[in-house]
């Protein structure tokens, strides 16, 4: 490789880590010479958090003291990193570290870097029941062979409740996601974990009036193929009947008497 | 003197348009390499038919391939006599190079979506369509006899133009497939007068009802195998009945849920010959003489080598199969919810099984059984029942594993679900079992340590790499480090792929990786903290390997533009809800999968996906034209 190529790929390098650093996105210092201090770090916390499953464990990482190249950078100055969370966390909650996450974290952190809150490790302690964390796609284990296994379960557990994982598509989004209704008590549950999925807001819903407060209404489709409000039905016969999820918004959702 | 001039005319232009139509001809008949013609393959020293003869014993497609690249002739003599071909990723080539070089082609099999799409990782939508290799095959191949599809997306117009394009079409076999209904298959059933192999397996269907089984000839058929286990909806009985009476060949018959255990003894009547038997679900009230006439049915099959199915297996009917467990070598219990210490008597009885899929309910006391009664064991397979959720005792440790390990000599697959394990289980098994092949070890505690000594399960790993010399595909999880990929690299050299989330701590993870593992072809790794720099740096490797998947890992845009522009025959696919273009070269994207490709981008991307352009200045585009 010409010098030239050599200097003009080094300098290629350069630029793209001054972006990456100041974005603070990295939960893992990866410079090669601090990888002791923050591997040690790193691995003791993941060791303390493999032992306490049933803790939900908030920390904050920071890549700024990490590379050589910016001690201009005080040690200290950490930006808020809440997307970038590593949570064992529990259903109902929201769902680990997906990669949507992250990246709007990336630009609010562009935005925020002037902020430089100072936040160490914290290590928020919740009692929570001790159900396993719902990561996506994990276990791996096939889809199929989950609802087997669920529908196995739930029928034992109450007769005729399916517990099946179902599509939840909302306009606007370009690809759908899947929950497991099984998972939820109750219509709060279900509709706060919407909320959180999708980051919109429902509104409060009455009665007669349908969904009051924002321009989308979470409809879902029953076994006739009726398109239904969510919160109609009581909660059980929700989850026999439901086949699938749609947020609706705008113009369509007016049809289902709210304010729109 | 106009009427000659006219005759001229007309002649001349007769003239010109068989030589021109002719030309034409001939250009259509050249494939894309300059052909030999026989003749000068004949002054060879080795003529054509020899070469051709000794070929004809070169069955597996890898030695075909390298015997294609040794000279011009070679590869031509080959090309002309491979019948079997198979294509791991049907983006890597265009189906009318394939459908050009293979004159002979009589059986396609073909992969269309990365693996982690069986967990819900790749989003609806994605791509792996069937047709663009139907159609082409259909056009130029109608003599083609067998079609084999793993994870693509197939509709029912191809299962049609299948059933009417290939007269000889014999075999069928669809495995995690979707997008076409029963309708298709009833096609397929009705058309295909010499059909010997229909297999659905684990697809997912459109089902419009069981109609489509009494779509099959009324005369007798010609089938061997028949697997519709994933349907859901009831087929008529009079139906099987008539068509297992009519199919005197068939050896294998998979049967879905809806098919009661009443029936069950009518159709084995019917065909005492199957070798392989996917029973329908078992949990019906039978009264004692149904379960007398069902135990004798069974002893019939005095061919039954394989058993699956036994959805919802109650205990009290375990006695029934006791008289086909002597013969067994496959037994599929991973949908029957059968609890210990019911399943020992099942399981001492198999003494020559060598394939073995259960659900964790199996737990330590059952794998010891097996490493006692079981010595031909050859796979195992131990699934997650979900007990643990529910918070019922289910005490399935390493030491199953370990005991299996130390009891079954001739074990080399294992696929193994458990909460937690430790270093020195992994050890063991290692030091015991060194003639591994595929080991995959789902610990399912994201970065769960050694419970013991609370170190990660780098070291374990390290021995089971150091000593199964012959493993080919891994699968790590649990608490690892750099330090694990480094022993990975250095070891596994005939590793070819090789699974990864939750684990290590920097890009010197994936260095350890491209940079040592010899024979790696398919890489995925989710959830790592690796960003571009091993990426780039190993760049020439990627082009060595079938594919990459990385997704929620630390991979920014303007790495992946890099990668693209420095690499030409790789497709950098990104998938990411929002336009890379929009965010900063440094974000980090959700989602990519990188594979190697004569064929260039693809142009059936949906909104999602976004293929990086070789050109910089073009940068991304959703169809990336050359």
């Amino acid at each position: 490789m010409s010098r030239k190529k050599m200097g003009h790929t080094f300098a290629s390098k350069l630029l793209l880590l001054l972006p990456t650093s100041l974005a603070c996105f990295s939960v893992f210092p990866l410079s090669l010479i601090e990888k002791k201090v923050s591997s040690m770090n790193l691995s003791s916390i993941k060791q303390l958090a493999s032992t306490k499953p049933h803790f939900i464990f908030t920390i904050n990482f920071s890549i700024t003291n990490s590379f050589p190249y910016f001690s201009s950078v005080k040690m200290d100055e950490f930006v808020n990193l809440e997307a970038t969370e590593l949570r064992l966390g529990l259903p109902g909650t929201d769902n680990v570290c997906e990669g949507r996450e992250r990246v709007s974290c990336s630009k609010r952190a562009l935005q925020g870097a002037a902020e430089n809150e100072t936040e160490s490790s914290t290590m928020k302690t919740e009692t929570s029941p001790p159900r396993k964390a719902q990561i996506v796609g994990w276990p791996p284990v096939r889809s199929f062979r989950k609802n087997i296994v669920q529908t196995k379960k739930n029928e034992s557990e109450s007769e005729g409740g399916r517990g099946l994982y179902v599509k939840v598509s909302m306009d606007g989004a370009p690809y759908l996601r899947k929950i497991d209704l099984s998972c939820y008590k109750g219509y709060s549950e279900l509709l706060k974990a919407l909320e959180m999925m999708f980051n919109f807001s429902a509104g409060e819903y009455f009665e007669r009036e349908g969904y009051n407060g924002s321009e989308f209404v979470p409809t879902y489709e029953d076994k006739d193929g009726d398109w239904m409000l969510i919160g109609d039905v009581p909660w059980e016969m929700f989850v026999c009947t439901c086949k699938r999820l749609r947020i609706m918004k705008g113009s369509e959702a007016k049809g289902f008497g709210c304010d729109v | 003197m106009a009427s000659v001039s006219l005759l001229f005319v007309t002649l001349l232009s007769v003239t010109l348009y068989i030589n021109i139509k002719s030309f034409i001809l001939w250009d259509q008949s050249q494939t894309f390499l300059p052909s030999l013609s026989d003749s000068v393959l004949m002054d060879r020293r080795f003529p054509f038919k020899v070469l051709e003869h000794i070929f004809s014993f070169v069955d597996s497609n890898e030695d075909r391939n390298s015997v294609s690249l040794v000279c011009k002739s070679w590869f031509e003599t080959e090309r002309r006599t491979r019948k079997r071909v198979f294509v791991g990723n049907c983006y890597a080539v265009s189906p009318l190079k394939v459908a050009r070089r293979f004159p002979k082609m009589r059986s396609l099999t073909l992969k269309g979506k990365p693996h982690f799409a069986d967990y819900n990782l790749v989003p609806d939508g994605w791509g792996g369509y069937a047709w663009p290799w139907i159609e082409a095959m259909a056009a130029r191949r109608p003599l083609l006899e067998e079609i084999r599809l793993k994870r693509m997306v197939v509709t029912d117009e191809c299962l049609e133009k299948i059933a009417a394009s290939f007269r000889d079409f014999k075999s069928l076999v669809l495995t995690s497939c979707e997008g076409f209904s029963t309708d298709g298959i009833a096609a397929i059933a009705s058309t295909c007068r010499k059909l010997r192999n229909l297999e659905l397996r684990e697809c997912i269907v459109d089902d419009l009802g069981g109609d489509w089984l009494s779509y099959f000839p009324e005369t007798s058929t010609s089938l061997v195998s028949l697997d519709f286990s994933c349907l859901d909806s009831e087929v008529k009985l009079s139906d099987l009945e008539r068509l297992l009476s009519r199919s005197p060949n068939l050896k294998s018959l998979k049967l879905n849920r809806s098919v009661t255990l009443d029936v069950l003894e009518s159709l084995l009547r019917r065909a005492p010959q199957l070798v392989e038997l996917g029973t329908g679900s078992f949990s019906d009230e039978l009264d004692p003489e149904e379960i007398s006439k069902l135990t004798k049915a069974l002893s019939e099959l005095k061919q039954l080598k394989s058993l699956s199915g036994l959805w919802d297996l109650l205990p009290e009917y375990i006695p029934v199969l006791y008289s086909v467990c002597p013969r067994l070598t496959s037994l599929n219990l991973s949908y029957a919810t059968v609890q210990m210490p019911d399943l020992i008597d099942l399981l001492s009885r198999c003494s020559k099984l060598q394939k073995l899929w259960v659900m964790d309910l199996i737990e330590d006391k059952g794998l010891k059984t097996v490493a006692l009664c079981c010595k031909e064991l050859r796979e195992l397979r131990v699934f997650p029942s979900g007990a643990d959720l529910d918070e019922t005792d289910v005490t399935l440790t390493e030491q199953g594993l370990v005991s299996v390990s130390e009891g079954c000599q001739k074990l080399e697959s294992v696929l193994y679900f458990c909460v937690q394990f430790t270093n020195a289980a992994l050890v063991s098994i290692a030091k015991n079992r060194p003639n591994f092949r595929c080991f995959r070890l789902c610990v399912m505690e994201p970065f769960a340590p050694d419970y013991r000594t609370q170190q990660p399960l780098d070291e374990g790993f390290k021995a089971i790499v150091e000593r199964c010399k012959d493993l080919r595909r891994l699968s790590v999880s649990g608490l690892l480090t750099d330090k694990a990929f480094e022993y990975i690299g250095v070891h596994a050299k005939k590793l070819r792929m090789l699974s990864i989330a939750f684990a290590g701590d920097s890009d010197l993870m994936l260095h350890h990786l491209l940079s040592g593992c010899e024979s790696l072809k398919k890489l995925e790794i989710r959830d790592c903290p690796f960003g571009d720099t091993a990426l780039l740096e190993n760049a020439a490797k990627l082009e060595t390997m079938r594919s990459l998947w990385m997704s929620s890992c630390f991979v920014s845009f303007g790495a992946c533009k890099q990668l693209s522009q420095k690499m030409p025959r790789l497709n950098v696919e990104v998938i990411d809800e929002h336009p890379p273009k929009t965010r900063p070269d440094s974000s980090p994207v959700e989602r990519i999968y990188i594979y190697r490709t004569v064929a260039g981008p693809r142009l059936d991307t949906p909104e999602f996906v976004w293929t990086i352009h070789k050109k910089p200045e073009v940068g991304v585009s959703r169809l990336a034209i050359r």
